[in-house]
């Protein structure tokens, strides 16, 4: 019916004047013949004068209105006059039972003077302002937040358990950007959600300020060890970190299913549905993405791939039979070398053998005392040293069960990216005081300058010392504010910015 | 269990009496008590059983929901007439195209007929007879049914049955029925008011009709006509469906024309789709700009899929007021929004469509949004059980083979409420009600 509607018009077209011909053929015998007819042609060609003067169909509205009837039937009137128009040479309309309002109508619904509209029953009803309303888009959204819920409880995870998140964390310019990724993903789980962020260098008001926008339950415990600056040092304190938060769901006794987000990882909410499958100690592909930064490397790299393709995932492998066969590990030889070492590296960051983010594990395993515990968990307080990842907490490698369609889902992606060490940011990526700087827009594209950073001494600076005057110049002649038209929002901004310091 | 020799004296009752029929001896009373218990156990299993069929779905209870589930086979006997395959077989021949459109109910249903327990093959039991024509078989290069040559068909087959056996003369075809599938019916035109002047085809007027069109007071409706849902592929839908737990994250969704873009050269501007409303044109002037209404002509790959992820799904009146999308919106769980004053939907009586689906008049359409999101929640959430209850998706379409509470048991159902014909119906002999002869005059050439 969607498509047969355009062609069946396309056809309408045709076969009318096809048929609209037939009578005509018949008729025009007759029309020759009688003055009548001569007269009905005359009074037609008047018509499309006028019409052409005019510019709608004139002759057909006269026709219209000649011969059809009054009554309000508005199946037959509009039909018979139809019928008589079909006789009169012009090709068909239909038009609604209100002739009058038929003609008020189409100029008010199409602003195109061409009033051949063909308007039904009601005409095009428009409302007097047709676009959204806010209220109406509002209730619509719990509607469907109301109909996904139900969707959820019923074909989705009965019973879910809490998700218990730990997140290793420090102050530096990227964390902002890493933890609020994080964050936000953590925001949209469906689950009841505890997150734990342990901090390296102590509890700190810039990690604390930025899950606080969260809103979700959090428990900011600090390390005492400054992060260092090296990679391999790094990840042997994450582990340390992750151990800690391990031993804080002990002390609590926290119920649910723990799983490690690092700040910079990237998370699919499928995970989160997934992970609540897991029975004690669960496994799921991580995607790694190595980003590399050397473009000599290129070519080489193509020729490895095409010999031996690299597979950047890691996590569990599966046999025929869906049971847990091996790993899955990042091939970091072609990088033999030329891996970052330090944080601030441009080399490629490379993962560990195995990531803490791939695993997941009931929480309950971590318990001191708890009866149905499983003999392959070792105890948190019983390891000597550190563990490279959470497969040092079992004695038995098989036990683990492959999460994500038997590893073949990719639920999570790895990546490194960090600043230089030396890079500076505004504390809690607030600027405060505001900046006096202002760039003059006429040069630049946007209207308004980007603020810059006030650490970041330029030498721009002394460029910029002249227009700093000038602005203040300005604000004193506001009342010629009105007259530039170009600048009229750096001149509000500068006074804005000396009112509220003044 | 212990084994007591006399009887506690809480048994001595009557009631108790009778629970263990009448007998005070032990071991029966034993057997007894097993008995019962048992009893208990299987009634709660059923109740169980029942009870967690709840949540997901819904049965609508009453006269409705049951009359969905009846078994036709033994109500009713269904002759079918042995027409030369001129009428059928041939034509689909020419053009098998014929199988797959929205019009292949015609087609289907003979195949049914010809292998279904309701038939029979003497002509004196049966109740009903069926004349097999494909009389929306002739198709336009694009697929398009042309229905010029259809009324002369079906008038010559009508004069070959009436010749060859004596049971239209005996009631002028009142215990007949035909599937007549396309645009407006038996008035045979795709356009309005050429249909409406046409009218049904004369020797029809006394048979019954079974038609997508619906209309209320309309010509083209005869009283008794039994309206069933356009063919829509089952396997290409079943084929296309996604896994229950995605989320319904769209909340209206059409796709479809609203304006009738045609290549008329001295049309200059877009006139609204349908000659008779401005329906669609309106819910695209008002909420064309709205991001809650996923609406468009485009027609996508994802259209079944996409569909699966929608709340509402708009059925808005067209060139016909019947369109696909009422089944597919029924089959894929999207609650049907029908715009188009006066419809008779598929299966009226049998399927209760106010509680499934949302009615709004023509002329409310721009108040469309308020009045969809002033809908309960509640309600909402019962609509879409009651859609996902699988046979109400059963009852709209027409599975090979066919399949218990589908399409066609559904049409068998409504011939037998329509039985026993009334006595009237059958004509004393040489009475004649139809005009052979009324019509135009281009209909009463032969075929």
């Amino acid at each position: 019916m969607k498509l047969s509607a355009l062609h069946q018009s396309y056809i309408n077209r045709r076969t009318n004047s096809f048929r609209s011909s037939g009578p005509l053929d018949s008729s025009s015998d007759s029309a020759i013949k009688s003055p009548a007819a001569i007269f009905w042609l005359v009074f037609h060609a008047l018509c499309c004068l006028i019409s052409l003067l005019l510019g709608y169909r004139f002759s057909r509205l006269v026709f219209f209105f000649l011969f059809s009837t009054s009554s309000t039937n508005f199946y037959t009137s509009p039909f018979r006059s139809t019928a008589e128009l079909v006789k009169t040479l012009d090709v068909h309309s239909v038009l609604s039972n209100n002739p009058v309002a038929n003609l008020d109508l189409p100029l008010l619904n199409k602003t195109v003077t061409n009033s051949r509209v063909v308007v039904g029953r009601h005409g095009i009803r428009i409302r007097p302002w047709p676009h959204p309303d806010p209220v109406e888009v509002m209730k619509a959204h719990r509607i469907i937040e109301i109909v996904q819920k139900e969707q959820r409880s019923q074909f989705g995870i009965k019973n879910p358990r809490t998700v218990i998140v730990v997140t290793p964390t420090y102050v530096r310019t990227f964390q902002a950007l890493h933890l609020t990724g994080v964050m936000h993903s953590l925001m949209l789980v469906p689950y009841d959600l505890v997150w734990i962020v342990v901090e390296a260098g102590g509890v700190s008001n810039e990690t604390a300020s930025l899950i606080a926008k969260s809103g979700l339950k959090t428990i900011h415990v600090g390390f005492n060890q400054r992060m260092p600056n090296s990679w391999e040092e790094r990840h042997k304190l994450e582990s340390k970190m992750r151990l800690r938060a391990l031993r804080i769901i002990r002390e609590k006794k926290l119920d649910g299913i723990v799983m490690f987000a690092d700040d910079s990882n990237m998370h699919s909410m499928e995970l989160f549905d997934e992970i609540q499958n897991v029975k004690w100690f669960g496994a799921v592909s991580v995607g790694i993405l190595t980003h590399s930064v050397n473009t000599d490397e290129m070519a080489d790299r193509k020729k490895d791939e095409e010999e031996n393709p690299r597979m950047p995932v890691q996590g569990p492998a599966c046999n025929a039979s869906n049971m847990l066969a091996g790993w899955h590990t990042f091939n970091t030889l072609p990088f033999a070398g030329k891996s970052a070492v330090y944080i601030d590296d441009r080399a490629t960051v490379l993962p560990r053998k195995l990531e803490w983010s791939g695993f997941v594990l009931n929480s309950r395993l971590l318990w001191k005392d708890s009866s149905d515990k499983p003999k392959w968990i070792k105890d948190i307080d019983m390891l000597n040293g550190d563990i490279e990842s959470p497969l040092g907490l079992v004695n038995d490698p098989s036990v683990v069960e492959p999460l994500g369609n038997c590893g073949r889902q990719v639920l999570l992606w790895w990546l490194r990216v960090e600043a230089r060490a030396d890079s500076k940011f505004p504390p809690k990526w607030i600027i405060d005081p505001p900046l006096e700087i202002t760039v003059p827009s006429k040069r630049t594209p946007w209207p308004d300058a980007p603020p810059e950073l006030p650490a970041n001494e330029k030498p721009a600076m002394g460029m910029q010392d002249p227009i700093v005057k000038h602005s203040t110049k300005r604000t004193s002649r506001s009342k010629h504010r009105s007259k530039r038209k170009h600048e009229p929002k750096t001149d509000t901004q500068v006074s804005t910015r000396h009112s509220e310091q003044s | 269990m212990p084994v007591s020799s006399s009887p506690p004296p809480i048994l001595d009752s009557s009631l108790c009496r009778l629970l263990f029929l009448g007998s005070r001896d032990s071991s029966t009373m034993r057997k007894c008590l097993w008995l019962w218990g048992l009893l208990f156990i299987a009634l709660g299993f059923a109740w169980s059983i029942t009870a967690e069929r709840n949540p997901r779905t819904e049965r609508i209870s009453g006269s409705a929901g049951d009359v969905l589930e009846d078994d036709p086979v033994g109500r009713l006997k269904v002759y079918v007439y042995e027409l030369p395959s001129k009428y059928n077989k041939k034509i689909l021949q020419k053009d098998p195209r014929c199988l797959s459109h929205m019009f292949a109910a015609e087609i289907f249903m003979h195949r049914f007929l010809l292998s279904s327990p309701v038939r029979t093959l003497n002509p004196e039991e049966a109740d009903w007879f069926y004349t097999p024509i494909y009389a929306t078989c002739d198709l336009t290069p694009t697929g398009l049914p042309l229905p010029f040559k259809s009324p002369r068909m079906v008038r010559s087959a009508i004069q070959l049955i009436s010749s060859s056996w004596p049971y239209w003369n005996r009631t002028e075809g009142a215990d007949h029925f035909f599937v007549v599938p396309h645009d407006f019916g038996a008035c045979f035109h795709y356009q309005e008011e050429k249909a409406i002047e046409r009218g049904i085809l004369p020797i029809l007027r006394r048979a019954t009709l079974v038609q997508t069109f619906g209309q209320r007071n309309h010509v083209c409706l005869n009283e008794g006509s039994i309206t069933i849902p356009p063919y829509a592929p089952p396997q290409k839908m079943q084929a296309r469906q996604i896994p229950p737990d995605t989320p319904r994250s769209i909340f209206v969704y059409f796709r479809g024309l609203f304006y009738d873009v045609n290549n008329d050269p001295e049309e200059t501007s877009l006139t609204p789709l349908m000659s008779g409303s401005g329906a669609r044109a309106a819910v695209w002037e008002n909420f064309k700009s709205n991001p809650l209404f996923d609406i468009s002509t485009e027609h996508p790959t994802t259209y079944y899929e996409d569909m699966q992820r929608a709340i509402f799904c708009l059925c808005p009146l067209g060139w016909a007021p019947w369109s696909p999308r009422l089944v597919e919106a029924v089959v894929f769980g999207c609650i049907p929004v029908i715009i188009a004053d006066d419809i008779v939907l598929p299966f009226a009586d049998a399927i209760p469509w106010e509680e499934i689906g949302v009615f709004v008049a023509e002329e409310d359409v721009p108040k469309l949004d308020k009045i969809l999101t002033s809908i309960p929640p509640h309600v909402i959430l019962r609509k879409q059980r009651l859609l996902a209850n699988p046979s109400m998706k059963r009852a709209m379409l027409f599975p090979q083979p066919t399949l218990p509470g589908d399409a066609f048991h559904q049409i068998l159902n409504g011939l037998a409420r329509k039985l026993p014909h009334p006595k009237s119906v059958y004509l004393k002999p040489g009475e004649k009600i139809l005009n052979w002869t009324a019509g135009p005059i281009t209909d009463l050439k032969p075929w």
